[in-house]
């Protein structure tokens, strides 16, 4: 028989549980689902918009009734849990009747805290939680005119926008001196209720409510210095208390939440807990993000895979009022350790803080334009270090050196049709219908109904700000460590951990130590897996072909058709009559529909069929010309100049130390392509400042330059260092690679590498310590000793030949 | 309607988690080999943008299309959802490790093309 599990309460953190558990082994227990509210299950984040009228109940269900008959779950709604008796493993509810459990879940969320005032039990008092308070409020907002809201923090000010939007008066009564205080600092506080005054919103503060009054119904408050301010309704948000009553009255250890461990198992080991009502760490949450987390690592542990730990959430918030963008992150108050970097435009409403500790962004504060929130929050979560771009911070990820979308990223300025996804051509309406229709809550879900940012993934910070606008935000994009896909809860960095360690030397044996969820991974994973394994055991000929996406498998890279195009290397952009030649005549031969000159300087091929693949190799090597690696995650080019041979402007022989970087670095696999570019002087016409390892020639000696990209973000490199002779290039250009090759996640580049962990931390690696440095270089020509034969010579002479073959054709 | 089987290799032909094309009148059909040694064919034509599916990558019961990287069904032909379409499936049994495939679709795609 199976087990069963119980789950008390219905909401977003208690079925996202059940969803992830259904994700993981559908089959593991039957699910008992008990919800105090007669509804499905709800988005209750949304609950602001709804009262805005901007959405409706329908519009913000995440599962319907039919969810759970499909998923084999039973429902019990409008039914309450009474009582749990811990010995004999069964929940009491309200009716009676009793049920009992293997594993139960407690989810009972929070409550909103109603401050004891004499008048707070008056009809027309409410909180704003769930739809019931919201149905009061749409229709006291019909027989109404004046509401107070009692709060001006983030949920008291969603509330009181709504209801104005409901057409009523509203006042606010705060009992600070700042709105929102926990999220917002004095000035940005202060231009927050300067745009909410504007549209009319009545705020009082510091307001102290003594009483309220009325016959049988609210009439009006008193406040403790007289004022009086009358009403038909009264909202009290002052806050929400985990909803802890029924765990510690059956005396399972609760704090200020029900105290649960990393596995989010409460101190009954039969009893888990997640969401709102917990207390991990000492922390209790009340945003959507970590109860999503929380989620994930709970399924994980009921379906006993045991390898998720819930270690705490960063969090940040934005309010959901229309047309006011706020965000903050973090510790925005900052203490004495720590500085403060402030940009404030006063007439254009721009506001901006950071709270920096050890050139590390601690906390955030936005006003007016958020749209860098999501950036400043992934560096505060990667503890990024940001001194080298410390100057330009303030202004944004746009300044950057990122040519991209700059100021067009204000997605609420943003028409319908505007593109968000030039890949997929997916414009901004695209996005917000799929998400709406499709309820969809997260990127990931976005990526896979749109198809937006899932090709070359440059619009992601736009994808991520759309999902934010439409659904409102005050939850975080993305969990702070990413599993590597859907197929398991571990990180680029714990599988890399994991084969070196355990000496995994194949991507099967990686599959199984860590326990995948999916019996061979997927797309995304295996050719990840196998990129690691090879990188840490470069000697053990572990490469699994079928784990290679399609162009690394066939050395070639597959075009629109399934035809494919060949191109051969050009050592440091060099050629000859001869190889010219040969190239010619293999144009001519295969019938080639187009001869295109690369950007990386060499010709390409187009149009050849799988099969003609080897012959024409075969004709090509007989030239002396081999593999290019165009297709790969690979070194791919060493651009140069002609350099001090030829040019009057040269200080050194570019072309030579171009070739000599190239016949050093060929064969070898890399995250994601590697390009690397000599230029002879700074008049740099080898474009290698927009290269992975660029190097630029000066009268006395050479500059190295890394981190380039002149691909989806254009990137300015970063100046490593300056060296004196070719041999210390060389050096460092094999030590640089490597640690790219050793630390980079899979199909990450060098740009998106140096800006995730600082340039100082390359520096500190390559530059200061020569030790490091020359053991980085020894392990990639180790490396490199295995990498250096040509793939197109061994198949042109028969190896994988099953690749290039049909293995049947059937005549009519 | 009579099955007519066509011997088209055996099983050490094909990778494990791999695919090897068959030329067939109709045009060409792509005979996958899983992690279990299960067999399967279908059309090598992706329903999105006809995308050549022996060249994919194979994981667990589908596999992946190398232009677009749509998921799709070994033995059905199906889209794994959100993606909408179907590419057609063919029969296949083994005798031993000998490989036989109809060149009849399955019903149940109109992409037979």
């Amino acid at each position: 028989m199976k087990e069963r599990l119980v789950v008390i309460g219905n909401g977003m953190a208690g079925m996202r549980t059940v969803e992830e558990i259904l994700k993981l082994d559908a089959e593991a227990y039957d699910i008992t689902v008990f919800g105090a509210e007669p509804y499905g299950n709800y988005n209750r984040i949304m609950l602001s918009p709804v009262l805005a009228g901007d959405k409706t109940i329908d519009e913000i269900m995440i599962n319907d009734e039919q969810w759970y008959v499909d998923n084999n779950i039973t429902l019990y709604k409008g039914r309450t849990i009474v009582d749990i008796d811990r010995k004999a493993r069964k929940v009491i509810v309200d009716d009676g009747s009793e049920y009992e459990y293997d594993r139960l879940l407690i989810a009972t969320g929070s409550n909103p805290f109603i401050i004891p005032l004499p008048g707070h039990d008056l009809d027309g008092v409410i909180a704003f939680r769930d739809i019931n308070d919201v149905d009061m409020m749409v229709e006291a907002a019909t027989k109404h005119k004046h509401a107070v809201v009692i709060g001006g923090g983030l949920l008291g000010l969603e509330a009181a926008n709504g209801l104005m939007q409901q057409g009523m008066k509203v006042t606010v009564l705060h009992l600070m001196d700042t709105l929102m205080e926990r999220q917002m600092d004095p000035v940005a506080g202060k231009m927050l209720r300067q745009s909410l005054e504007e549209r009319g919103m009545e705020i009082l503060m510091p307001a102290s409510t003594k009483e309220i009054v009325g016959d049988g119904h609210v009439e009006k408050v008193v406040l403790e210095d007289g004022r009086e301010i009358e009403c038909g309704i009264v909202v009290m948000a002052v806050g929400i208390r985990p909803n802890i009553e029924l765990a510690s009255k059956v005396g399972i250890h609760c704090e200020r939440g029900i105290v649960v461990n990393d596995t989010m198992q409460t101190f009954d080991p039969r009893v888990y807990s997640v969401g709102e009502c917990v207390q991990h760490r000492g922390e209790v949450y009340g945003l959507v993000a970590p109860l999503f987390e929380m989620a994930k690592v709970c399924a994980n542990q009921l379906v006993q895979h045991g390898i998720a730990f819930y270690e705490g959430s960063v969090t940040s918030t934005k309010l959901k009022v229309t047309g006011i963008d706020l965000f903050s992150a973090g510790d925005f108050t900052g203490n004495e350790n720590t500085e403060e970097l402030v940009f404030q435009d006063a007439s254009r409403g721009v506001y901006r803080k950071l709270v920096i500790e050890d050139n590390k962004v601690k906390g955030a504060v936005m006003y007016g334009d958020t749209i860098d929130g999501s950036w400043y929050f992934d560096l505060m979560r990667d503890e990024t270090d940001i001194t080298d771009f410390r100057e330009k911070i303030l202004f944004g990820q746009a300044h950057l050196g990122d040519s991209g979308h700059g100021d067009e990223n204000r997605i609420e300025m943003m028409s319908a049709s505007a593109e968000i996804c030039g890949c997929n051509g997916v414009s901004k309406g695209d996005i917000v219908n799929s998400i709406n229709i499709n309820k969809l809550l997260t990127l990931e879900e976005v990526r896979a109904h749109t198809k937006a940012s899932s090709s070359c993934g440059s619009c992601t910070g736009l994808v991520e700000s759309v999902l934010a606008h439409t659904i409102g935000g005050d939850y975080s994009v993305a969990p702070h460590l990413k599993p590597m896909c859907a197929c398991t809860e571990h990180t680029h960095d714990e599988v890399r951990g994991a084969i070196k360690t355990n000496e995994l030397k194949s991507v099967r044996a990686a599959l199984d130590f860590l326990e995948w969820n999916t019996p061979d991974g997927c797309g995304k994973c295996r050719p990840a897996i196998n990129y690691y394994v090879m990188c840490q055991y470069p000697d053990a000929e572990s490469d699994d072909a079928q784990s290679r996406f399609i162009n690394e498998r066939a050395h070639a890279n597959i075009q629109k058709d399934a035809t494919y195009s060949v191109i051969p290397r050009m050592w440091g952009g060099g050629t000859t009559p001869t190889e010219l030649r040969a190239i010619a005549d293999v144009a001519d031969k295969y019938e080639v529909k187009t001869v295109h000159v690369t950007g990386g300087q060499r010709i390409g091929l187009y149009g050849l069929t799988k099969q003609e693949l080897p012959e024409v190799w075969s004709d090509l090597n007989q030239a002396g010309l081999v593999s290019g690696h165009a297709y790969g995650k690979a070194l791919r080019t060493v651009k140069t100049c002609v350099g001090k041979e030829w040019c009057r402007f040269g200080t050194q022989d570019s072309t030579q130390l171009g070739i000599d970087l190239e016949k050093m670095t060929w064969g070898s696999w890399t995250p994601h392509k590697y390009k690397m570019a000599a230029s002879g002087c700074p008049r740099n016409c080898a474009e290698a400042t927009i290269k992975d390892f660029g190097v630029v020639c000066v009268d006395s000696g050479y500059e190295l330059h890394v981190g380039g990209n002149g691909g989806i973000k254009v990137r300015v490199t970063d100046l490593l260092t300056t060296v004196k002779t070719d041999e210390e290039v060389l050096e460092y250009g094999a030590a640089f690679m490597q640690i790219y090759r050793e630390e980079a996640h899979y199909l990450e580049r060098t740009a998106p590498w140096i800006e995730r962990v600082g340039l100082a931390y390359v520096k500190e690696h390559i530059v200061d310590d020569p030790d490091n440095r020359k053991a980085l270089a020894a392990r990639f020509h180790f490396s490199q000793s295995f990498s250096q034969d040509d793939p197109w010579e061994a198949r042109a002479k028969g190896a994988e030949k099953h690749e290039f073959e049909s293995m049947k054709s059937i005549n009519a | 309607m009579s099955e007519e089987w066509v011997e088209v290799g055996s099983l050490s032909d094909i990778p494990k988690l791999g695919a090897r094309v068959v030329n067939a009148p109709g045009g060409d059909i792509a005979v996958f080999r899983t992690a279990e040694d299960g067999v399967f064919a279908l059309r090598d034509a992706c329903p999105h943008k006809g995308g050549p599916l022996s060249q994919g990558i194979v994981h667990g019961d589908r596999v992946s299309c190398p232009l677009h990287d749509w998921k799709i069904l070994l033995d059905s032909g199906t889209a794994v959802a959100p993606d909408v379409g179907c590419a057609a499936s063919y029969p296949t049994k083994m005798d031993g490790d000998t490989i036989f495939l109809s060149l009849t679709p399955n019903e149940g795609c109109p992409n037979k093309d």
